[in-house]
């Protein structure tokens, strides 16, 4: 079990989140536990509950998950799969406010060090904030 | 007049039928303003709620409710799943311990509360909160009307019309800024193609 924050990447495109997870695989290295979704139930653009909900158990960590979104639809999917986790896990997964390969790359470097949930969304939330 | 299991089901087969004809139409709204997806995941969704129709049938109608939720939430694939998802699980959730139809001003306000919540919008944006909150006023102002099934479904209607001349600022859409007008909103004609599904069939059997 890793004791870095896990990061799920949620695109529209699984061509788009898995290029991103591959970025954040080279830059970061893979000691973060990242994982990734992109598509809609039919494999075509979109996104999906049931796909963001494996993904966030796949990169579950104790200290918790950091989600990375595209554009609108990804993010409410994504609230809406974080509302679906058990109770226990819920608390401990953000959809971060943040450019999704920006963001991703940022979140996982601050993860890597061991830093809280809480640290790693502000990371990837400076990005907006600029 | 008590909404007993069967005319229930029959209102979710006959709302399900009617947006999966819509798809066409709610897809076309959708490339004006959109990413011309809606169509396509409302027809998904309520496809996977008319395969569990004998599943939601047997249920009351609180749970019923929820499982239409649950279903939607798991099959559209776009942010229209989650919005309708969380309407439905709200309206079950609010119909327990209520009935239908004199608390349906209550239930269908909770489901509008929690599509506002979940899409951090309010009416005049653009949205299907512009045919769903118009909607809950006419259920409140015109509660125990004989004509009120009537009433809603005029109200649903208009409100979508109005759609048109707004500016998006919320959704997809926003990106477009003032381009937005014009267009009908395609998530206001989905909820106004479920209230008329649901009226008329209401109407027919009155």
């Amino acid at each position: 079990m890793s004791d870095m924050v896990g990061i799920v990447i949620v695109s529209h495109s699984k061509d788009i989140a898995k290029g991103t997870a591959d970025m954040v695989r080279q830059m970061v290295g893979s000691e973060v536990r990242v994982a990734f979704c992109g598509g809609n139930p039919d494999g075509g653009l979109g996104t999906n509950v049931p796909l963001i909900i494996e993904a966030i158990n796949d990169a579950w960590s104790p200290k918790g998950v950091a989600i990375l979104v595209d554009l609108g639809g990804a993010e409410t999917n994504s609230e809406m799969a974080v509302e679906m986790l058990e109770p226990e896990r819920r608390k401990m997964v953000v959809v971060c406010n943040a450019p999704i390969v920006e963001g991703a790359v940022m979140a996982a470097t601050e993860a890597a060090g061991g830093s809280t949930l809480e640290q790693v969304r502000a990371v990837a939330e400076e990005l907006t904030a600029g | 007049m008590t909404l007993q299991a069967e005319t229930f089901k029959s209102l979710v087969r006959v709302a399900a039928e009617r947006v999966i004809a819509s798809a066409p139409e709610l897809t076309a709204l959708d490339q004006a303003i959109g990413d011309g997806d809606h169509g396509t995941n409302m027809k998904r969704g309520f496809e996977a709620v008319l395969g569990k129709l004998d599943t939601i049938g047997e249920q009351p109608l609180n749970e019923a409710l929820k499982t239409i939720g649950r279903t939607l939430v798991m099959t559209v694939g776009g942010a229209s799943g989650p919005l309708y998802g969380s309407f439905f699980l709200a309206a079950g959730d609010a119909l327990t311990g209520k009935n239908l139809p004199e608390d349906i001003a209550e239930v269908f306000g909770s489901g509008v509360n929690a599509v506002s919540a979940r899409g951090r919008s309010h009416a005049g944006e653009k949205t299907m909160l512009d045919v769903l909150v118009p909607v809950l006023e006419t259920l409140k102002a015109d509660a125990g009307r004989a004509d009120l099934i009537a009433r809603v479904r005029v109200t649903a209607s208009e409100a979508v019309a109005k759609t048109a001349p707004m500016q998006a600022t919320k959704g997809r859409a926003s990106f477009l800024g003032a381009r937005s007008v014009g267009h009908i909103d395609p998530g206001a004609q989905s909820s106004c193609v479920l209230v008329d599904a649901v009226c008329s069939t209401l109407e027919g059997r009155q």
